[in-house]
């Protein structure tokens, strides 16, 4: 039998997730509440396959797999899962593992169905730089955190809309308490915050001995979405950005982060397709 | 009833089929249930028996040589509670064999209750049992039917929805802080007016472990009454505007003619406590808070007529599973049976 590739462990993390979002929508649909453990479980055998599945990507491209946008969203997902992992257990939170799973298995599967996106895979981009590989990888880990929040924003807003509503039955019934999620979502955008900005700091450091290697728009870009998400933190510190605004705020926040993915790893210089020779490397990120 | 198996039947009344009156009448205190536990026992009319005794129902589970006994269950009954057979004739219920194993399952399962799928039933009946046991008047069968049928009662709760979701307003009312809260150790609990609605309520938030409970009214010698009787603390009337922030749960069931909490004293309480939720019930009619401090971010209004509501849908949502689980509950039983039949050959 022939070794399974990377890609393989990926399918399978992908199936694993997707197996999470069918085992919670039946129990939505039937409106049972679903095994906490049998989803916790499910989250945690796809991540063990993602996990693999990247270490392997890894020792192909020789780093942290964060080379095409494939690899962007499987890292996020495999971030996200992370954190449910954690999160989860911690809190007890119902639904979040569905949640998860349904953003995990989006995000692995719309990377496994378009081949483009992982048409060229650059090895050694981080040109053996540890402290750049760990800036990259920061800085798609707060992109997993900023994942996670959406999720708990979003739970937020459909738990406020069950409460304001008077709808408490039916699937509105497994949704966790309002006030639990506030307090994860205040956590999660302070754990986040934190994240990125020691990221963007431990790139700075590279980005002022070379300026050139850093494109603009991917600069002012991440940078955006650092002061976007440290005002929002600010204000919801301050009391003055709370409840429903602030859980729009975080989804939208998100789905602006997710967007300028693309285009910040399209703005990366022109990639070396593989397979290179070993010693292969091209510019940093 | 199969004439091969043993007598077992059950006997007695219920709120099903007595008025409060009546039941007041049969209503056994223990030592006169242990009166006739001991005379029945002493006449050797039945092998075995055991009295659920509760203020719903009076009730005897009992194991006898022939159908004789149950007559002679009833007089002694009469007899002792000081009623005429004839008028306890019109309340008596009972069944025998198959069919009282499917009523004391469905007892123990909160079936029969008056608030249906409650979960006190279960312990009562269990208590029960263990006092039967403790007075040596339990034997194989009693043994057998009240463990399997505890076992059953468990199987039902866990896979129907036959006790979930709360049916009365004070418990909704909790119900609803708790999915804002989680938690309510560290819920602070305002309860305005001193009348009976309200004071239910808070002793619902109380047995649920709210942190702290303090009482306003109109009248402050009520406030301060209602305060030691809850072990709370008392707040003067016309300062509670003012220390709205400090509580997360406020109770409001005066009988003011008119609102007595505008959106605009919310507000300001609201700025005070950033970001946490504040949920007022509204007990009170004519209400008590204006309709407007629903709007308000983080706020969480609910009235009468909205707790009413839910607990009528939960009362529903339980009836559609009662059919279920009595489908459940003829199988263990008729199961159970065929087993008691089998031994007693």
């Amino acid at each position: 039998m022939p070794p399974l590739t990377d890609k393989t462990w990926l399918w399978l993390a992908a199936a694993c997730y997707l197996a999470g979002v069918v085992v919670g929508t039946i129990a939505l649909w039937r409106e049972r509440r679903h095994s906490r453990a049998l989803m916790y479980a499910i989250v945690a055998a796809g991540y063990t396959f993602q996990t693999f599945g990247l270490y392997l990507r890894g020792l192909e491209v020789k780093g942290c797999p964060l080379g095409n946008t494939f690899e962007l969203f499987q890292f996020t997902a495999w971030s996200a899962a992370t954190l449910y992992l954690v999160i989860g257990s911690a809190f007890r939170l119902s639904l979040l593992g569905y949640f998860t799973s349904l953003l995990s298995s989006a995000l692995t599967l719309t990377a496994l169905a378009v081949p483009a996106w992982d048409a060229t895979r650059r090895i050694g981009i981080f040109g053996g730089n540890a402290w750049i590989e760990f800036h990259a990888a920061l800085a798609l880990f707060s992109y997993g955190v900023f994942g996670l929040l959406a999720l708990t924003s979003i739970l937020y807003l459909l738990r406020h809309y069950s409460l304001k509503h008077k709808r408490i039955g039916g699937a509105f019934a497994f949704l966790p308490y309002i006030r639990d999620l506030d307090q994860i979502g205040y956590r999660l955008i302070t754990a986040g915050v934190a994240i990125l900005t020691i990221s963007l700091a431990v790139g700075s450091v590279h980005w002022l001995r070379d300026v050139s290697s850093v494109a603009s728009f991917k600069l002012v870009a991440t940078v955006c979405i650092l002061i976007a998400y440290s005002c929002a933190l600010a204000l919801r510190a301050a009391g003055r950005l709370v409840g429903k605004r602030f859980s729009v705020v975080c989804a939208l926040l998100y789905l602006a982060a997710l967007l300028s993915l693309w285009p910040i790893n399209s703005s990366r210089p022109a990639a070396v397709t593989a397979p290179l020779p070993a010693d292969s490397t091209e510019p940093v990120s | 009833m199969t004439p091969r198996g043993p007598y077992f039947f059950h006997f007695g009344a219920s709120h099903q089929t007595t008025p409060l009156a009546h039941r007041e009448k049969l209503a056994l205190p223990p030592e006169r249930a242990a009166e006739l536990h001991a005379r029945l026992v002493a006449a050797g009319v039945l092998h075995e028996v055991a009295l659920v005794n509760t203020c719903n129902r009076v009730e005897f589970y009992a194991v006898a040589a022939n159908a004789g006994a149950l007559a002679h269950l009833e007089l002694a009954f009469c007899e002792l509670q000081r009623i005429a057979p004839a008028d306890f004739a019109a309340f008596r219920q009972h069944t025998a064999g198959p069919d009282a194993i499917r009523h004391l399952i469905a007892v123990a399962s909160g079936l029969e209750s008056q608030l249906l799928g409650e979960n006190e039933i279960f312990g009562q009946v269990k208590v029960a049992y263990e006092a039967a046991q403790a007075s040596g008047t339990t034997g194989p069968v009693l043994n057998r039917v009240f463990q399997k049928a505890f076992q059953a009662a468990k199987h039902i709760r866990t896979h129907t929805a036959i006790s979930e979701g709360q049916v009365s307003t004070a418990n909704v009312a909790v119900e609803l802080a708790i999915t804002i809260f989680g938690d309510l150790s560290k819920a602070r609990v305002l309860l305005l007016g001193a009348g009976e609605v309200g004071e239910k309520t808070a002793k619902a938030f109380q047995s649920r472990g709210a942190a702290a409970l303090t009482v306003s009214s109109r009248t402050a010698e009520r406030a301060m009454e209602l305060a030691r009787t809850l072990d709370a603390t008392a707040l003067p009337f016309e300062h509670f505007p003012h220390r709205l922030e400090n509580f997360d749960i406020v109770v409001s069931a005066t009988s003011a003619t008119t609102v007595i909490i505008e959106p605009d004293i919310v507000s300001a309480a609201m700025r005070k406590r950033r970001a946490r939720p504040l949920f007022f019930i509204d007990l009170a009619l004519p209400r008590d808070i204006a309709a407007g401090v629903a709007d308000l971010e983080n706020v969480f209004l609910y009235n009468l007529d909205d707790l009413a509501k839910i607990a009528a849908q939960n009362l529903a949502a339980r009836e559609s599973e009662a059919a279920r689980a009595r489908l459940i509950i003829a199988e263990k039983a008729d199961t159970l049976w065929q087993q008691l039949l089998m031994r007693h050959r």
